[in-house]
């Protein structure tokens, strides 16, 4: 075997693993839910399996899983919006300070090392009748009576926020690390006020970084079931609750898979149009 | 001969100079392999052969702190065996996790009313137990026997372990009994409670409730768009649908809620805390049988043993006091102690015929359409 044969196989090989584990953990598993997305549920025992177009229609026509999709995408642009704005300082703050830096980054990983689920509940604490807040507004004399704070949409939407911040900070910040200073000050010299070199040079410099993390919070959040089982009052749901629900309570695989499946390409469909305009260089930076 | 024993003679021929350095590194790493593959498939091929551990699902907190510390440590200490115990926040979601699984990954499960034993033998996932290899097993119900049989005539699946019912359970710093006592089921669906309503996530527990609520017979709802109209009117005065007997207890003892429907031994348990909770069972509130349930493919003998360890006088009634349900012992026959009368839905006379169980032909046959039905409703719907 010639050099040239010999390395022109080499990166195959390094990719081996990746490959196999993606092949086994990822399209297999995919390819079975396209399948079962035909299948048809029986009333009682095994499904039937088969060709049928019954789920997707069901999917794709009923108003009921169009209402929740719509729902669902409007909390995870909102939540989105909510990490931008609150994250964009945060990471301004870190990539502009002097020394501490790592100390700053270290702390905003802190919450990655607790559970997502134990992090969700920590608002009943905090929120609840007899939560923290509750309690303080009390001490102060400001209520008299407990305010009703948990269980909606905003709960929901707060929960998300607190879970999906630090994604959007990350990315932020390596966007604003990567903006040499000498173009602020470069900026100042030509007369510039610190509010007009922030936002004639800083901010769109940094503006892939803000899409990267506002495509993650918007898919992740988008994806989420759990935030809304503990934080949302009996009519809020997203669309991965409704995969669960058809799944795990009503036993209905086919279609939950379809209903899975539909999700799938919304998100899909989101990716590849960030990936049309802005490409997955930055957001593979983000998360490295 | 053990995996060290075997290490250390291999390394021996090495160092001997036996085998090359490349042998014997290709055998480590042939073992490593061998050992990493078996592993996912370690507990089928224990259940056709030597017996170290057996898989137990239930419903979590209390009740499976009991069952840990009275059942399952002492059946260890006991036997070696050991029980790795997992719990579930409903049966439907450990019903999908059986599916997906392979026969004999789990092996019993603490499951809740008769028509789950009917689901999960329509699903081919029934064992046949020798009732030989289990004579603590003479001592349990007939009552709750019986319903199991007509089912699976010829064999027998599970044994009955406890009962309990969903009744009602409310704050009584809000509502008093008397109050309770004189709206019933309805008082889920008073305006006056708003924003203080709990209810369970369950289809079933939903639409027994909704009957209730429209005057209806639960085992034949005859207006089933009427009970649908209490699912929904219950929905926009709900604070929040509970989705385990750990949240429930929570909602009721942070007083997020003051009102709901609610498991009679976690009630109790509350109740024993020193919180100020009512139980109220209203007429044809939910009654409920739960047994072990062995899935097909499980070690038999481990299990019918541990089943019979279970069912022992001593560990049966320090299992239901613990958790708060009384035991499927006869009490007619067995001396239960001074505790267990004590415990909402015991029945002194052995029949359990005060109590409305659910009819699994009954609710098996809509649970296609009221479960996805209630998907929606419970969206607004």
């Amino acid at each position: 075997m010639s050099i040239e044969q010999r390395e022109a196989r080499q990166p195959w090989i390094l990719l081996t693993p990746a490959l196999t584990a993606i092949g086994l953990l990822l399209i297999v598993p995919l390819v079975f839910i396209v399948v079962y997305s035909f299948w048809l549920k029986s009333a009682a025992g095994a499904d039937t399996p088969g060709f049928f177009l019954d789920n997707w229609q069901e999917a794709l026509t009923d108003p009921f899983y169009r209402d929740i999709l719509l729902n669902t995408l409007k909390i995870a642009a909102v939540t989105t919006v909510a990490c931008a704005l609150l994250g964009y300082p945060a990471a301004y703050f870190i990539a502009r300070s002097r020394g501490n830096k790592m100390v700053l980054l270290v702390l905003l990983m802190l919450p990655f090392w607790i559970s997502y689920i134990i992090r969700t509940m920590s608002w009943i604490n905090i929120l609840g009748v007899s939560g923290a807040l509750n309690s303080a507004l009390i001490w102060l004399g400001l209520i008299n009576e407990p305010i009703q704070m948990l269980y909606n949409e905003t709960t929901v939407i707060l929960g998300l926020t607190h879970f999906l911040l630090p994604f959007m900070v990350l990315n932020i910040f390596v966007s604003l690390d990567g903006i040499d200073t000498n173009l602020e000050d470069a900026a100042s010299s030509l007369g510039a006020t610190k509010w007009q070199g922030f936002l004639q040079v800083t901010l769109p410099l940094s503006l892939p970084g803000l899409a990267a993390g506002g495509l993650l919070c918007f898919v992740l959040a988008a994806g989420t079931y759990i935030t809304p089982v503990i934080l949302g009052g009996p009519r809020d749901a997203m669309f991965a609750n409704l995969v669960y629900e058809a799944i795990i309570r009503q036993l209905n695989w086919p279609l939950g898979s379809a209903l899975s499946l539909l999700l799938l390409v919304v998100l899909g469909v989101l990716v590849l149009i960030y990936n049309r305009y802005l490409g997955m260089a930055q957001l593979a930076k983000g998360l490295g | 001969m053990d995996d060290t024993r075997r290490y250390e003679r291999l390394r021996e021929r090495f160092q001997n100079g036996d085998i090359s350095r490349r042998n014997f590194f290709g055998l480590l790493g042939a073992a490593g392999a061998a050992y990493g593959l078996q592993m996912p498939f370690a507990r089928q091929a224990f259940a056709a052969g030597d017996v170290s551990q057996v898989r137990f699902d239930g419903w979590g907190g209390v009740v499976s702190e009991a069952f840990r510390k009275y059942a399952f440590d002492p059946y260890t200490a006991k036997t070696g065996v050991k029980v790795v115990d997992g719990t579930f926040p409903g049966g439907d979601e450990y019903l999908a996790l059986v599916r997906a699984s392979q026969p004999g990954e789990y092996n019993i499960a603490h499951l809740s009313g008769v028509f789950d034993y009917a689901r999960y033998a329509s699903f081919d996932l029934t064992s046949e137990l020798n009732v030989a290899n289990i004579p603590n097993m003479a001592n349990v119900m007939p009552a709750l026997m019986n319903a199991f049989k007509t089912i699976t005539p010829d064999s027998l699946s599970a044994a009955p372990y406890d009962y309990g019912t969903t009744g009602l359970a409310y704050n009584r710093k809000f509502i008093s009994d008397d109050e309770m006592k004189e709206k019933g089921a309805r008082i889920l669906i008073d305006e006056k409670y708003k924003g203080k309503i709990g209810g369970w996530s369950d289809w079933r527990t939903r639409m027994w409730y909704a009957a209730l609520q429209t005057g209806q017979d639960p085992n034949d709802i005859k207006d089933v768009e009427a009970a649908w109209e209490a699912v929904r009117k219950h929905r926009d005065l709900a604070l929040k649908y509970w989705a385990s007997g750990a949240e429930l207890m929570s909602l009721l003892a942070e007083e997020e809620i003051h009102v709901t429907e609610g498991w009679s031994g976690r009630i109790y348990a509350l109740q024993e805390q020193g919180h100020d909770i009512g139980y109220y069972d209203p007429p044809n509130g939910f009654g409920w049988q739960e047994c072990l349930f062995v899935l097909r493919g499980s070690p038999m003998a481990a299990c019918e043993e541990l089943l019979n360890f279970m069912l022992d006088k001593d560990t049966s009634i320090a299992v239901a006091e613990g958790q708060s349900y009384p035991p499927a012992l006869d009490p007619t026959k067995v001396d239960l102690g001074a505790k267990i009368p004590k415990l909402p839905a015991f029945d002194p006379t052995g029949t359990l015929a005060g109590l409305t169980f659910a009819n699994p032909d009954y609710w098996n046959g809509n649970e296609a359409e009221w479960s996805k039905e209630f998907g929606r409703v419970q969206r607004g719907y």
